[in-house]
């Protein structure tokens, strides 16, 4: 199981605003060790955002994304007290999936 | 025994068995349902922002830096981490993603943009050295690009 993201969601004039920070190595496979071996690509490769069960957005990453990637969006509607969902998958099929309250 | 088991968890995906999604539960998490595309290996895969543009089935996008803003710095110090912001003022923005066309692999993101998304996202990227950052998105069906320069005085790839 991946390590815990920080996200946050705050609802402005209608548009909830989402930014996520996870935590992940992204290896691009391309990098090598102290001796020379190269390390393998370990990457997210999806991250889906839901909603009261609705997918609000759905991305796909490659290993051009950084370090801990970061992600911001923002979808219409949501109110203070209901949750957003966000999950991840890597390329080693290793899952990460948190919750946050939306604030005002 | 690995390629097993992933053909397992696609035949799981593809049937939706139940037992089968019990069993890969885990990998299946992001899959509940038929609607999510799958991981698009041969765009993620293209070396080139041609390639990746076909892979993505984005021929000929119309240039447009007046439909999409891409905010990138103009010089990145540490190419490890490249803050990328696009937008677009279009109607029915669909997807939205972005590529460097110096690196190994051109695509870094592809966003689905669900109707009630803003057409707006933001992360960081890895430059390996100073390139141009494109930015692809579309909008009734339609594709569009626009691309920015950013000079990298550090490289971000490590090795």
């Amino acid at each position: 199981m991946g390590k815990p993201m920080k996200i946050r969601a705050s609802v402005k004039e209608g548009m909830t605003e989402v930014k996520i920070l996870m935590q992940h190595d992204m290896e691009t496979g391309l990098r090598k060790d102290a001796d020379g071996t190269l390390i393998p690509a370990w990457f997210i490769t999806e991250v889906k955002a839901e909603y009261e069960g609705r997918t609000v957005l759905d991305a796909q990453f490659g290993q051009s994304i950084s370090k801990n990637p970061y992600l911001m969006f923002m979808f219409k509607g949501g109110s203070a007290g209901e949750k957003v969902k966000i999950s991840w998958i890597d390329n080693k099929g290793d899952t990460r999936s948190d919750e946050v309250t939306i604030s005002a | 025994m690995s390629k097993q088991i992933d053909m397992g968890r696609r035949k799981a995906l593809s049937t939706g068995g139940i037992g089968l999604l019990a069993l890969f539960g885990g990998a299946s998490l992001l899959r509940p349902g038929a609607a999510l595309a799958e991981w698009n290996k041969p765009a993620f895969t293209s070396k080139a922002v041609e390639e990746a543009l076909n892979s993505l089935g984005a021929t000929n996008p119309e240039e447009s830096s007046i439909f999409i803003r891409l905010t990138v710095p103009e010089i990145a110090e540490n190419g490890a981490v490249v803050p990328v912001g696009i937008s677009s003022s279009l109607p029915n923005v669909e997807q939205i993603s972005i590529m460097v066309d110096k690196n190994p692999n051109v695509l870094a993101a592809v966003f689905n943009i669900p109707e009630g998304t803003a057409a707006e996202v933001t992360t960081r990227v890895k430059m390996g050295k100073t390139a141009h950052v494109v930015a692809l998105v579309k909008a009734d069906g339609k594709f569009y690009r626009t691309s920015k320069e950013v000079k990298v005085t550090a490289g971000g790839c490590g090795g």
